[in-house]
């Protein structure tokens, strides 16, 4: 499996050469980064090459770095039948970047994106029907970003007097307690690891 | 001289007994004749991927009974996968055929009320009153062995919760010997009846393109005749060493899916018995003290399990940096779960990824050309639970 991977990453680096910015072989899955403009040829690469075959798109995924410069990351996942592999696609990018669907290759990704978009505000360009999708009617703000509280900001409820739902700001008795259990625990062997790792890269 | 015709919107839903949960529709009519089919999901958003970044993986890990609460213990295991394949550990091989066991009653249990809802959906009644006896005797199974019928939280990272009793082996046994009987029984008042055919074949076809266009997985893709299961092309657990069969449809339409269901649900039960018959003894979770909580024995004997287990229910355990994908066939298709892990004891980002999202995302294009009373067929045969699409 890990030798296919191997080949398949090899494979990329030298037809796409310039539009990869990185690849890795992590956990047995293989991540390629691509720039955010360079997105739709190398989809387009990865569906029709006959060594590729990811014909089809199995998720994407968008993800919130707030304290780094490309803000967003969106993972692109494919799935080949024909050679039973799998391949991750990222791309990061900036708050204010619009990107480019790719609705037109895999007509699955018309929700997918339009998830993402409710989720984290990213707009994409050339989607045929960019809307809200998984939060209620006329909803604010973008709920998966990390600076959105978990709470939310409205909260709805039947009103006998105006014989309706009504909206109103949350009110909670309690606020929300975030416990932060976190704490130098040792033992285990892979945190020996992580620290040692780093212990030797400080040294480098 | 042209006739003009205004076309209808018709508003199917939320509240529909054929909706099978809180779908939205809004179809375009042109008469009888659906030309557009809209739906408005999210209703049942409950933002459980937002949740589990504020949980730690121990709490995160009963969300995913709620997903597709029909099947729940393929969700979990989908996400015990992930985080194991983070953590880099073994399962025992016991807690592996366990996993398997109750696998596989989760997908009978989805099965049998997908197959009787969507009989009922087409006006046959009796098939889920015989159906829900069934799921209610495997609803016990997993009460016996979870402590409850549908939010089993059994699955844990590095294994499952507790071992089953013999007595309750016993009993899937016997049931896995009297079931075929049932699905007989099912059978012969649906397979050859002549108003359930004529309101399945041929309806909702989905060609083999178009399944891989529209990421279709499961089912739906097997239906269409691609021979792709993840159990058997992508074995997770103990699946290749087992002998099954996948079985496929042939003309993609809500019969042949029908069939396909009806042919898994037997092949589920032999791996049942296969995995019964080799159940070897052994540790049910993994024995790292640092990933799963000590035994109730020794708790009042040992004070470092008692330490673990604090730690445990209140830290946590953490999980190393890193991005993972793993995915299990559940009963309606590829369950993924894509884990980032910031090295922390929560999750940085768990993306659910459900197969019921993709099917009904296909449903303008399934349902276009069909007649308003083929709605309901095809969502039937769609397999759409609402848990799982909402999320």
């Amino acid at each position: 499996m890990i030798d296919i991977l191997k080949k398949l990453e090899i494979y990329l680096n030298s037809e796409l050469s310039v539009k990869i910015r990185n690849s890795i072989i992590e956990n047995n899955e293989l991540l390629i980064e691509v720039d955010q403009k360079d997105l739709i040829q190398v989809v387009q690469f990865l569906k029709s090459d006959e060594k590729c075959k990811f014909r089809q798109l199995i998720d994407i995924a968008g993800v919130d770095y707030p304290s780094d410069e490309n803000r967003f990351e969106l993972v692109y996942l494919f799935l080949s039948h024909e050679n039973n592999n799998r391949i991750k696609l990222s791309t990061k990018f900036k708050i204010d970047q619009i990107i480019n669907s790719i609705t037109k290759i895999f007509p699955s990704a018309n929700w997918m994106e339009r998830e993402v978009f409710d989720m984290y505000g990213i707009k994409f360009k050339n989607h045929p029907d960019l809307r809200r999708i998984l939060t209620d009617y006329g909803f604010k703000g973008h709920p998966l970003r990390k600076d959105f509280p978990l709470t939310g900001f409205n909260e709805v409820r039947y009103s006998e007097k105006e014989k309706k739902v009504i909206y109103e700001p949350v009110k909670l008795e309690q606020n929300y307690r975030n416990f932060d259990f976190e704490s130098p625990w040792e033992g285990t062997s892979y945190l020996k690891e992580i620290k040692k790792k780093e212990k030797d890269g400080k040294k480098n | 001289m042209v006739k003009k015709t205004k076309s209808l919107n018709l508003n199917f839903g939320p509240q529909h007994p054929a909706a099978h949960g809180v779908l939205r529709l809004i179809l375009e009519l042109d008469g009888e004749v659906v030309e557009k089919a809209d739906p408005h999901i999210g209703l049942l958003h409950r933002g459980t991927e937002k949740l589990i970044e504020q949980k730690t993986y121990t709490q995160a890990l009963p969300y995913f009974d709620r997903l597709d609460y029909v099947a729940p213990m393929n969700q979990e295991h989908a996400f015990a996968l992930a985080a194991e394949k983070l953590l880099k550990i073994e399962v025992p091989i016991r807690a592996k055929y366990i996993r398997v066991i109750f696998c596989e009653i989760g997908r009978i249990l989805s099965h049998i009320l997908n197959v009787t809802t969507q009989a009922l959906d087409v006006g046959a009644l009796t098939p889920s009153l015989w159906g829900f006896e069934e799921r209610e005797t495997l609803m016990t199974f997993y009460e016996r062995a979870s402590g409850s019928r549908l939010h089993a939280n059994y699955f844990r990272t590095g294994g499952v919760h507790q071992d089953i009793p013999i007595k309750l082996v016993d009993d899937i046994e016997k049931f896995c010997k009297s079931f075929p009987k049932i699905i007989d029984d099912l059978e012969s008042l649906l397979t050859d009846n002549r108003i359930f055919k004529q309101r399945n074949v041929e309806i909702g076809v989905v060609s083999k393109q178009e399944a891989l266009d529209h990421s279709f997985s499961g089912v739906m893709l097997r239906g269409s005749g691609v021979p792709w299961d993840l159990r058997r092309s992508q074995p997770y657990e103990i699946y290749n060493e087992l002998d099954f069969r996948i079985p496929i449809g042939k003309n993609g339409d809500c019969y042949d899916r029908y069939l396909c269901r009806i042919e898994e649900m037997r092949e589920s039960v032999k791996i049942i018995l296969q995995c019964i018959e080799r159940l070897p003894k052994g540790p049910v979770k993994s024995v790292d003290g640092k990933i799963s909580p000590p035994n109730r024995d020794d708790l009042k004997q040992s004070m470092e399990a008692l330490i673990h287990h604090f730690k445990l229910f209140t830290e946590g355990y953490r999980v190393p940096k890193g991005d993972v994908y793993t995915a299990v066939e559940a009963p309606k298709g590829e369950f993924g779960v894509y884990l980032i892990s910031d090295g922390s004891n929560k999750p940085y980002r768990c993306k659910i990824r459900a197969p019921g999202f993709s099917h009904l995302q296909a449903m303008d294009y399934l349902i276009r050309g069909h007649m308003l009373a083929d709605v309901p067929a095809v969502l039937g045969s769609l397999d759409i639970v609402f848990g799982e699409v909402d999320r």
